[in-house]
Protein backbone atom coordinates (compact mmCIF):
# COMPACT_ATOMS: atom_id res chain seq x y z
CA UNK A 1 0.00 0.00 0.00
CA UNK A 2 3.00 2.24 -0.05
CA UNK A 3 2.81 2.10 -3.32
CA UNK A 4 0.14 5.10 -3.91
CA UNK A 5 2.78 7.26 -1.81
CA UNK A 6 5.68 6.50 -4.80
CA UNK A 7 2.86 7.35 -6.87
CA UNK A 8 2.41 10.84 -5.21
CA UNK A 9 6.13 11.37 -5.81
CA UNK A 10 7.27 10.38 -9.40
CA UNK A 11 7.00 12.49 -11.62
CA UNK A 12 7.47 10.47 -14.48
CA UNK A 13 3.89 9.49 -15.63
CA UNK A 14 4.72 5.74 -17.29
CA UNK A 15 6.23 5.16 -14.14
CA UNK A 16 3.14 6.55 -12.02
CA UNK A 17 0.92 4.32 -14.29
CA UNK A 18 3.04 0.97 -14.00
CA UNK A 19 2.69 1.80 -9.91
CA UNK A 20 -0.71 2.32 -10.40
CA UNK A 21 -1.20 -1.44 -11.46
CA UNK A 22 0.86 -2.56 -9.37
CA UNK A 23 -1.19 -0.89 -6.46
CA UNK A 24 -4.38 -2.30 -8.17
CA UNK A 25 -2.96 -5.82 -7.34
CA UNK A 26 -2.17 -5.55 -4.55
CA UNK A 27 -5.82 -4.11 -3.65
CA UNK A 28 -6.58 -7.37 -5.46
CA UNK A 29 -4.87 -9.48 -3.03
CA UNK A 30 -6.13 -7.50 -0.12
CA UNK A 31 -9.58 -8.01 -1.20
CA UNK A 32 -8.53 -11.85 -1.52
CA UNK A 33 -7.66 -11.97 2.48
CA UNK A 34 -10.96 -10.31 3.10
CA UNK A 35 -12.85 -12.72 1.50
CA UNK A 36 -14.17 -10.82 -1.51
CA UNK A 37 -13.01 -12.51 -4.45
CA UNK A 38 -15.27 -11.51 -6.63
CA UNK A 39 -14.20 -8.61 -5.93
CA UNK A 40 -10.52 -9.04 -6.26
CA UNK A 41 -11.46 -10.94 -9.92
CA UNK A 42 -12.80 -8.25 -10.90
CA UNK A 43 -9.98 -5.54 -9.50
CA UNK A 44 -6.74 -7.38 -10.78
CA UNK A 45 -8.44 -7.60 -14.07
CA UNK A 46 -9.48 -4.05 -14.53
CA UNK A 47 -7.42 -2.30 -12.50
CA UNK A 48 -4.05 -4.17 -13.29
CA UNK A 49 -4.86 -4.93 -16.80
CA UNK A 50 -7.32 -2.54 -18.72
CA UNK A 51 -6.83 0.54 -16.56
CA UNK A 52 -3.43 0.73 -17.13
CA UNK A 53 -3.84 -0.16 -20.85
CA UNK A 54 -6.18 3.15 -21.27
CA UNK A 55 -3.85 5.41 -19.32
CA UNK A 56 -0.69 4.63 -21.22
CA UNK A 57 -3.12 4.89 -24.32
CA UNK A 58 -3.39 8.44 -23.05
CA UNK A 59 0.22 8.53 -22.40
CA UNK A 60 0.41 8.12 -26.03
CA UNK A 61 -1.29 10.35 -27.41
CA UNK A 62 -0.08 13.42 -24.94
CA UNK A 63 2.80 13.59 -23.04
CA UNK A 64 4.03 11.30 -20.46
CA UNK A 65 6.38 13.44 -18.70
CA UNK A 66 5.25 15.47 -15.65
CA UNK A 67 5.60 19.58 -15.96
CA UNK A 68 7.52 20.85 -12.30
CA UNK A 69 5.18 23.51 -11.74
CA UNK A 70 6.79 27.04 -11.41
CA UNK A 71 5.20 27.88 -7.90
CA UNK A 72 4.43 24.67 -6.12
CA UNK A 73 3.45 25.41 -3.03
CA UNK A 74 2.53 21.91 -1.72
CA UNK A 75 1.80 23.40 1.89
CA UNK A 76 -2.10 24.13 1.79
CA UNK A 77 -3.21 21.17 0.16
CA UNK A 78 -1.17 19.16 2.56
CA UNK A 79 -2.78 21.04 5.28
CA UNK A 80 -6.08 20.81 3.70
CA UNK A 81 -5.57 16.63 3.26
CA UNK A 82 -3.94 16.66 7.36
CA UNK A 83 -7.43 18.25 8.13
CA UNK A 84 -9.61 16.17 7.02
CA UNK A 85 -7.95 12.86 7.76
CA UNK A 86 -7.43 13.84 11.22
CA UNK A 87 -11.32 14.23 10.78
CA UNK A 88 -11.96 11.38 9.55
CA UNK A 89 -9.71 8.87 12.22
CA UNK A 90 -11.83 11.26 15.11
CA UNK A 91 -14.80 9.60 12.96
CA UNK A 92 -13.43 6.28 13.29
CA UNK A 93 -13.60 5.87 17.21
CA UNK A 94 -17.62 6.04 16.46
CA UNK A 95 -17.45 2.68 14.01
CA UNK A 96 -17.82 -0.98 14.56
CA UNK A 97 -14.95 -2.62 14.99
CA UNK A 98 -13.15 -4.87 12.05
CA UNK A 99 -14.74 -8.20 12.01
CA UNK A 100 -17.28 -8.29 14.27
CA UNK A 101 -20.12 -10.15 13.23
CA UNK A 102 -22.51 -8.10 15.39
CA UNK A 103 -21.81 -5.02 13.28
CA UNK A 104 -24.89 -3.58 12.13
CA UNK A 105 -24.29 -3.57 8.44
CA UNK A 106 -24.56 -7.92 8.84
CA UNK A 107 -27.64 -7.42 10.49
CA UNK A 108 -29.99 -6.15 8.04
CA UNK A 109 -30.52 -7.94 4.51
CA UNK A 110 -27.21 -9.74 4.16
CA UNK A 111 -28.79 -12.48 6.85
CA UNK A 112 -31.42 -13.33 4.44
CA UNK A 113 -29.44 -13.02 1.02
CA UNK A 114 -26.91 -16.02 2.93
CA UNK A 115 -29.94 -18.12 3.79
CA UNK A 116 -32.29 -18.00 1.37
CA UNK A 117 -30.90 -17.29 -1.58
CA UNK A 118 -29.92 -21.38 -1.53
CA UNK A 119 -34.12 -22.07 -1.88
CA UNK A 120 -34.90 -18.65 -3.68
CA UNK A 121 -32.38 -18.66 -6.70
CA UNK A 122 -30.73 -22.36 -6.44
CA UNK A 123 -26.57 -21.55 -7.14
CA UNK A 124 -24.03 -21.69 -4.67
CA UNK A 125 -22.69 -17.74 -5.43
CA UNK A 126 -24.52 -15.50 -3.56
CA UNK A 127 -22.70 -12.69 -4.49
CA UNK A 128 -24.04 -13.61 -8.11
CA UNK A 129 -27.61 -14.18 -7.23
CA UNK A 130 -27.84 -10.73 -5.16
CA UNK A 131 -26.16 -9.36 -8.35
CA UNK A 132 -28.61 -10.31 -11.00
CA UNK A 133 -31.23 -11.22 -9.00
CA UNK A 134 -32.44 -9.05 -5.49
CA UNK A 135 -30.43 -6.60 -6.77
CA UNK A 136 -31.41 -6.60 -10.34
CA UNK A 137 -32.23 -2.90 -10.57
CA UNK A 138 -28.73 -1.70 -9.18
CA UNK A 139 -27.33 -3.87 -11.78
CA UNK A 140 -28.92 -2.55 -14.45
CA UNK A 141 -28.20 0.92 -13.90
CA UNK A 142 -24.74 0.13 -13.47
CA UNK A 143 -24.52 -1.18 -16.91
CA UNK A 144 -26.71 1.82 -18.45
CA UNK A 145 -23.74 3.98 -16.89
CA UNK A 146 -21.19 1.91 -18.07
CA UNK A 147 -22.68 1.97 -21.51
CA UNK A 148 -23.53 5.59 -21.38
CA UNK A 149 -19.83 6.02 -20.43
CA UNK A 150 -18.54 4.17 -23.62
CA UNK A 151 -20.79 6.37 -25.50
CA UNK A 152 -19.42 9.66 -24.38
CA UNK A 153 -15.67 8.15 -24.99
CA UNK A 154 -16.80 7.09 -28.56
CA UNK A 155 -18.44 11.09 -29.33
CA UNK A 156 -15.05 12.50 -27.54
CA UNK A 157 -12.42 10.70 -29.23
CA UNK A 158 -14.46 8.22 -31.84
CA UNK A 159 -13.55 7.77 -35.39
CA UNK A 160 -16.73 8.66 -37.00
CA UNK A 161 -16.18 12.19 -35.67
CA UNK A 162 -12.86 12.92 -36.29
CA UNK A 163 -13.01 11.83 -40.24
CA UNK A 164 -15.67 14.59 -40.36
CA UNK A 165 -14.25 17.51 -38.05
CA UNK A 166 -10.58 16.81 -39.79
CA UNK A 167 -10.52 19.72 -42.44
CA UNK A 168 -11.94 22.20 -39.66
CA UNK A 169 -9.77 21.17 -36.63
CA UNK A 170 -7.05 20.61 -38.24
CA UNK A 171 -5.28 24.12 -38.91
CA UNK A 172 -6.52 25.04 -35.04
CA UNK A 173 -4.68 22.24 -34.14
CA UNK A 174 -1.13 23.38 -35.78
CA UNK A 175 -1.85 27.03 -34.56
CA UNK A 176 -1.78 25.35 -30.80
CA UNK A 177 1.36 23.36 -31.21
CA UNK B 1 6.52 -5.76 -33.89
CA UNK B 2 7.19 -7.71 -36.46
CA UNK B 3 10.54 -8.74 -35.27
CA UNK B 4 9.26 -9.78 -31.71
CA UNK B 5 8.58 -13.88 -32.77
CA UNK B 6 8.20 -15.25 -29.26
CA UNK B 7 5.78 -12.45 -28.38
CA UNK B 8 3.39 -13.38 -31.52
CA UNK B 9 3.59 -16.87 -31.11
CA UNK B 10 2.97 -16.55 -27.06
CA UNK B 11 -0.06 -14.01 -27.81
CA UNK B 12 -1.24 -16.80 -30.35
CA UNK B 13 -1.24 -19.92 -28.17
CA UNK B 14 -2.78 -17.37 -25.22
CA UNK B 15 -5.38 -16.00 -27.04
CA UNK B 16 -8.05 -18.49 -27.59
CA UNK B 17 -7.10 -19.37 -23.86
CA UNK B 18 -7.73 -16.32 -22.29
CA UNK B 19 -10.97 -16.20 -24.58
CA UNK B 20 -12.15 -19.65 -22.98
CA UNK B 21 -11.10 -18.81 -19.76
CA UNK B 22 -13.81 -15.35 -19.97
CA UNK B 23 -16.40 -17.77 -20.86
CA UNK B 24 -15.73 -20.26 -17.93
CA UNK B 25 -15.34 -16.81 -15.47
CA UNK B 26 -19.03 -15.93 -17.59
CA UNK B 27 -20.74 -18.78 -17.40
CA UNK B 28 -19.72 -20.66 -14.22
CA UNK B 29 -20.39 -17.20 -12.55
CA UNK B 30 -22.91 -19.07 -10.68
CA UNK B 31 -21.16 -21.45 -9.14
CA UNK B 32 -17.37 -19.87 -8.48
CA UNK B 33 -16.26 -16.29 -7.86
CA UNK B 34 -16.93 -14.82 -11.72
CA UNK B 35 -19.88 -13.27 -13.72
CA UNK B 36 -20.77 -10.93 -16.31
CA UNK B 37 -18.41 -7.59 -15.36
CA UNK B 38 -14.99 -9.78 -14.94
CA UNK B 39 -16.23 -12.41 -18.10
CA UNK B 40 -16.45 -9.13 -20.16
CA UNK B 41 -13.23 -7.28 -18.99
CA UNK B 42 -11.16 -10.63 -19.61
CA UNK B 43 -12.33 -11.09 -23.19
CA UNK B 44 -12.18 -7.66 -23.62
CA UNK B 45 -8.15 -8.17 -22.64
CA UNK B 46 -7.65 -10.90 -24.82
CA UNK B 47 -8.44 -8.68 -27.97
CA UNK B 48 -6.57 -5.92 -26.22
CA UNK B 49 -3.26 -8.07 -26.03
CA UNK B 50 -4.13 -9.25 -29.84
CA UNK B 51 -4.09 -5.76 -30.90
CA UNK B 52 -0.96 -4.63 -29.19
CA UNK B 53 0.98 -7.43 -30.47
CA UNK B 54 0.02 -7.92 -33.90
CA UNK B 55 -1.18 -4.06 -34.28
CA UNK B 56 -4.54 -2.36 -34.55
CA UNK B 57 -5.24 -3.21 -38.24
CA UNK B 58 -5.52 -7.15 -37.81
CA UNK B 59 -7.09 -6.89 -34.58
CA UNK B 60 -9.86 -4.51 -36.49
CA UNK B 61 -9.73 -7.19 -38.85
CA UNK B 62 -10.53 -9.80 -36.53
CA UNK B 63 -13.07 -7.58 -34.24
CA UNK B 64 -14.36 -5.20 -36.80
CA UNK B 65 -15.09 -1.66 -34.93
CA UNK B 66 -19.51 -1.97 -35.54
CA UNK B 67 -19.21 -5.17 -33.97
CA UNK B 68 -18.08 -4.49 -30.45
CA UNK B 69 -20.39 -0.88 -31.07
CA UNK B 70 -23.33 -2.92 -31.65
CA UNK B 71 -22.94 -4.91 -28.28
CA UNK B 72 -22.86 -2.23 -26.12
CA UNK B 73 -26.10 -1.79 -27.11
CA UNK B 74 -27.16 -4.90 -27.84
CA UNK B 75 -26.02 -5.93 -24.01
CA UNK B 76 -27.93 -3.71 -22.34
CA UNK B 77 -31.00 -4.45 -24.50
CA UNK B 78 -30.91 -8.28 -23.44
CA UNK B 79 -30.40 -7.05 -19.58
CA UNK B 80 -33.62 -4.40 -20.06
CA UNK B 81 -34.89 -7.44 -22.27
CA UNK B 82 -34.90 -9.45 -19.66
CA UNK B 83 -36.78 -7.59 -17.42
CA UNK B 84 -39.82 -6.89 -19.82
CA UNK B 85 -40.07 -10.45 -20.67
CA UNK B 86 -40.49 -11.00 -17.17
CA UNK B 87 -43.19 -8.32 -17.27
CA UNK B 88 -45.09 -9.70 -20.18
CA UNK B 89 -44.94 -13.20 -18.21
CA UNK B 90 -47.01 -11.85 -15.52
CA UNK B 91 -44.14 -10.87 -12.93
CA UNK B 92 -42.89 -7.77 -11.86
CA UNK B 93 -39.96 -5.74 -13.94
CA UNK B 94 -36.27 -8.39 -13.50
CA UNK B 95 -38.29 -10.64 -11.97
CA UNK B 96 -37.04 -14.22 -13.41
CA UNK B 97 -39.41 -16.27 -11.25
CA UNK B 98 -42.04 -15.85 -13.82
CA UNK B 99 -39.57 -16.79 -17.34
CA UNK B 100 -39.72 -20.71 -16.16
CA UNK B 101 -43.81 -21.80 -15.56
CA UNK B 102 -43.10 -24.83 -13.59
CA UNK B 103 -40.05 -24.44 -11.60
CA UNK B 104 -39.23 -20.59 -10.22
CA UNK B 105 -35.90 -21.44 -9.09
CA UNK B 106 -34.97 -22.75 -12.80
CA UNK B 107 -36.67 -19.18 -13.99
CA UNK B 108 -34.30 -17.66 -11.66
CA UNK B 109 -31.32 -19.74 -12.96
CA UNK B 110 -32.30 -18.96 -16.86
CA UNK B 111 -32.88 -14.76 -15.54
CA UNK B 112 -29.48 -14.82 -14.01
CA UNK B 113 -27.54 -16.19 -16.91
CA UNK B 114 -29.34 -14.01 -19.76
CA UNK B 115 -28.81 -11.01 -17.00
CA UNK B 116 -24.71 -11.94 -16.81
CA UNK B 117 -24.71 -12.50 -20.57
CA UNK B 118 -26.10 -9.30 -21.15
CA UNK B 119 -23.53 -7.48 -18.79
CA UNK B 120 -20.78 -9.58 -20.31
CA UNK B 121 -21.76 -8.31 -23.56
CA UNK B 122 -21.94 -4.56 -22.75
CA UNK B 123 -19.00 -5.05 -21.21
CA UNK B 124 -16.35 -6.36 -23.34
CA UNK B 125 -17.94 -4.70 -26.17
CA UNK B 126 -17.44 -1.23 -23.84
CA UNK B 127 -13.70 -1.81 -23.24
CA UNK B 128 -12.69 -3.40 -26.78
CA UNK B 129 -14.27 0.15 -28.26
CA UNK B 130 -13.01 2.24 -25.60
CA UNK B 131 -9.55 0.60 -26.94
CA UNK B 132 -10.18 1.18 -30.44
CA UNK B 133 -10.99 4.87 -29.90
CA UNK B 134 -7.98 5.62 -27.67
CA UNK B 135 -5.47 3.41 -30.26
CA UNK B 136 -7.29 4.62 -33.48
CA UNK B 137 -6.75 8.45 -32.58
CA UNK B 138 -3.15 8.53 -32.51
CA UNK B 139 -2.78 8.18 -36.10
CA UNK C 1 -20.98 9.83 21.10
CA UNK C 2 -18.50 6.81 21.56
CA UNK C 3 -19.78 3.85 21.46
CA UNK C 4 -16.97 2.11 22.62
CA UNK C 5 -17.26 -0.80 25.19
CA UNK C 6 -14.50 0.68 27.45
CA UNK C 7 -15.97 1.17 30.88
CA UNK C 8 -13.82 3.40 32.52
CA UNK C 9 -15.36 4.21 35.66
CA UNK C 10 -16.37 7.69 35.95
CA UNK C 11 -15.18 9.54 33.11
CA UNK C 12 -14.98 13.03 32.53
CA UNK C 13 -16.07 13.84 29.47
CA UNK C 14 -17.45 11.91 26.37
CA UNK C 15 -14.64 13.39 24.48
CA UNK C 16 -11.79 12.28 26.92
CA UNK C 17 -13.55 8.82 27.06
CA UNK C 18 -13.01 8.58 22.80
CA UNK C 19 -9.48 9.35 23.49
CA UNK C 20 -9.07 7.09 26.28
CA UNK C 21 -10.76 4.33 24.81
CA UNK C 22 -7.76 4.71 21.79
CA UNK C 23 -5.35 3.22 24.24
CA UNK C 24 -7.49 0.19 25.03
CA UNK C 25 -5.15 -2.02 22.47
CA UNK C 26 -8.41 -3.99 21.17
CA UNK C 27 -10.07 -0.61 19.96
CA UNK C 28 -6.84 0.05 18.06
CA UNK C 29 -6.65 -3.31 16.54
CA UNK C 30 -10.32 -3.17 15.73
CA UNK C 31 -10.23 0.18 13.81
CA UNK C 32 -6.88 -0.20 11.75
CA UNK C 33 -8.85 -0.99 8.72
CA UNK C 34 -10.00 2.11 8.29
CA UNK C 35 -6.93 4.13 9.30
CA UNK C 36 -5.39 2.06 6.05
CA UNK C 37 -8.46 3.23 4.28
CA UNK C 38 -8.20 7.07 5.44
CA UNK C 39 -4.08 6.93 4.59
CA UNK C 40 -5.13 6.00 1.26
CA UNK C 41 -7.77 8.51 0.62
CA UNK C 42 -6.15 11.14 1.59
CA UNK C 43 -3.25 10.11 -0.29
CA UNK C 44 -5.54 10.47 -3.47
CA UNK C 45 -7.32 13.47 -2.18
CA UNK C 46 -3.71 14.80 -2.00
CA UNK C 47 -2.85 13.82 -5.49
CA UNK C 48 -6.23 15.50 -6.65
CA UNK C 49 -6.05 18.73 -5.42
CA UNK C 50 -1.92 19.10 -5.26
CA UNK C 51 -0.99 18.35 -8.72
CA UNK C 52 -1.85 20.10 -11.53
CA UNK C 53 -1.13 17.36 -14.38
CA UNK C 54 -4.41 15.83 -15.77
CA UNK C 55 -3.42 12.23 -15.81
CA UNK C 56 -2.09 12.12 -12.13
CA UNK C 57 -5.41 13.67 -11.28
CA UNK C 58 -6.63 10.58 -12.39
CA UNK C 59 -4.38 8.22 -10.93
CA UNK C 60 -5.17 10.29 -7.75
CA UNK C 61 -9.00 9.96 -8.03
CA UNK C 62 -8.44 5.71 -8.64
CA UNK C 63 -6.85 5.97 -5.86
CA UNK C 64 -9.36 7.43 -3.37
CA UNK C 65 -12.04 5.51 -5.27
CA UNK C 66 -9.72 2.13 -4.56
CA UNK C 67 -10.01 3.32 -0.95
CA UNK C 68 -13.07 3.39 -0.77
CA UNK C 69 -14.04 -0.08 -1.98
CA UNK C 70 -11.39 -1.24 0.91
CA UNK C 71 -13.65 0.34 3.42
CA UNK C 72 -16.61 -1.17 1.97
CA UNK C 73 -15.03 -4.68 1.73
CA UNK C 74 -13.45 -4.35 4.93
CA UNK C 75 -16.74 -3.65 6.44
CA UNK C 76 -18.25 -6.84 4.71
CA UNK C 77 -15.80 -9.13 6.57
CA UNK C 78 -16.53 -10.94 9.50
CA UNK C 79 -13.40 -12.75 11.11
CA UNK C 80 -13.56 -16.54 11.01
CA UNK C 81 -16.00 -15.95 7.73
CA UNK C 82 -15.41 -17.37 3.80
CA UNK C 83 -16.17 -15.87 1.01
CA UNK C 84 -19.97 -15.98 0.19
CA UNK C 85 -20.17 -19.31 -2.08
CA UNK C 86 -22.31 -21.72 -0.38
CA UNK C 87 -20.65 -24.98 0.08
CA UNK C 88 -22.58 -26.37 2.52
CA UNK C 89 -19.20 -26.58 4.86
CA UNK C 90 -19.04 -23.26 5.96
CA UNK C 91 -20.99 -21.71 8.55
CA UNK C 92 -20.28 -17.95 8.60
CA UNK C 93 -19.85 -15.81 5.41
CA UNK C 94 -18.78 -12.74 4.93
CA UNK C 95 -21.29 -10.19 3.74
CA UNK C 96 -22.29 -10.45 0.23
CA UNK C 97 -24.09 -7.09 -0.16
CA UNK C 98 -20.59 -4.75 0.12
CA UNK C 99 -18.83 -7.16 -2.58
CA UNK C 100 -21.82 -6.97 -5.10
CA UNK C 101 -21.73 -2.90 -4.72
CA UNK C 102 -18.30 -2.64 -5.55
CA UNK C 103 -17.63 -5.11 -8.04
CA UNK C 104 -20.02 -3.25 -10.22
CA UNK C 105 -18.51 -0.01 -8.92
CA UNK C 106 -15.32 -1.50 -10.34
CA UNK C 107 -15.97 -1.44 -13.54
CA UNK C 108 -18.47 1.53 -13.56
CA UNK C 109 -15.01 3.20 -12.08
CA UNK C 110 -13.03 1.82 -15.25
CA UNK C 111 -15.21 3.13 -17.78
CA UNK C 112 -15.87 7.00 -16.75
CA UNK C 113 -12.02 6.92 -16.12
CA UNK C 114 -11.91 6.22 -19.75
CA UNK C 115 -14.37 8.89 -20.19
CA UNK C 116 -12.10 11.25 -17.96
CA UNK C 117 -8.62 10.22 -20.21
CA UNK C 118 -10.98 10.36 -23.26
CA UNK C 119 -11.61 14.05 -22.27
CA UNK C 120 -7.94 14.43 -21.45
CA UNK C 121 -6.85 13.24 -25.00
CA UNK C 122 -9.47 15.90 -26.10
CA UNK C 123 -8.00 18.83 -24.00
CA UNK C 124 -4.58 17.94 -25.17
CA UNK C 125 -5.35 18.16 -28.64
CA UNK C 126 -7.35 21.58 -28.10
CA UNK C 127 -4.43 23.06 -25.82
CA UNK C 128 -1.34 21.08 -26.86
CA UNK C 129 -0.70 20.74 -22.72
CA UNK C 130 -2.20 18.60 -19.93
CA UNK C 131 -1.15 20.80 -17.06
CA UNK C 132 -3.75 22.56 -15.17
CA UNK C 133 -1.98 25.88 -15.02
CA UNK C 134 -1.05 26.14 -18.38
CA UNK C 135 -4.56 25.75 -19.49
CA UNK C 136 -5.64 28.26 -17.68
CA UNK C 137 -3.36 30.90 -18.96
CA UNK C 138 -4.33 29.68 -22.22
CA UNK C 139 -8.14 30.33 -22.00
CA UNK C 140 -7.41 33.73 -19.90
CA UNK C 141 -5.17 34.89 -23.40
CA UNK C 142 -7.76 34.21 -25.07
CA UNK C 143 -9.97 35.83 -23.30
CA UNK C 144 -8.16 39.10 -23.33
Amino acid sequence: MVTALAVIRLRDLFAVVMLFGIYSLLSASLFVVLDAVDVAFTEASVGAGVATVFMLGTLALTTSREKTPAAHKPLLPLLAVLVTGAALIYGTFDIPHYGDPGNPIHQHVAPRYLEDSAEEIGIPNVVSSVLASYRGYDTLGEVTVVFTAAIGVLLLIGDARRRRSEDRSRPDHEEDA
Amino acid sequence: MKQYSILRLITKLLLPLILLFALYVQFHGDFGPGGGFQAGVIFAAGFVLYALVYGLDNARRLMPTWLPRLGISLGVLIYAGVGVAGMLLGGAFLDYGVLDPHDPVHGQHLGILLVELGVGITVASVMISIFHAFAGRGR
Amino acid sequence: MPRDGCNAPAPQSAALRGWLGTTNKMQILGLYNYWIFIVLMMCGFYVVISRGNLVKKLVGLNIFQTSVFILYISMGKIIGGTAPILTGTATVYSNPLPHVLILTAIVVGIATTALGLALVVRIHEAYGTIEEDEIHAQSEDEAL
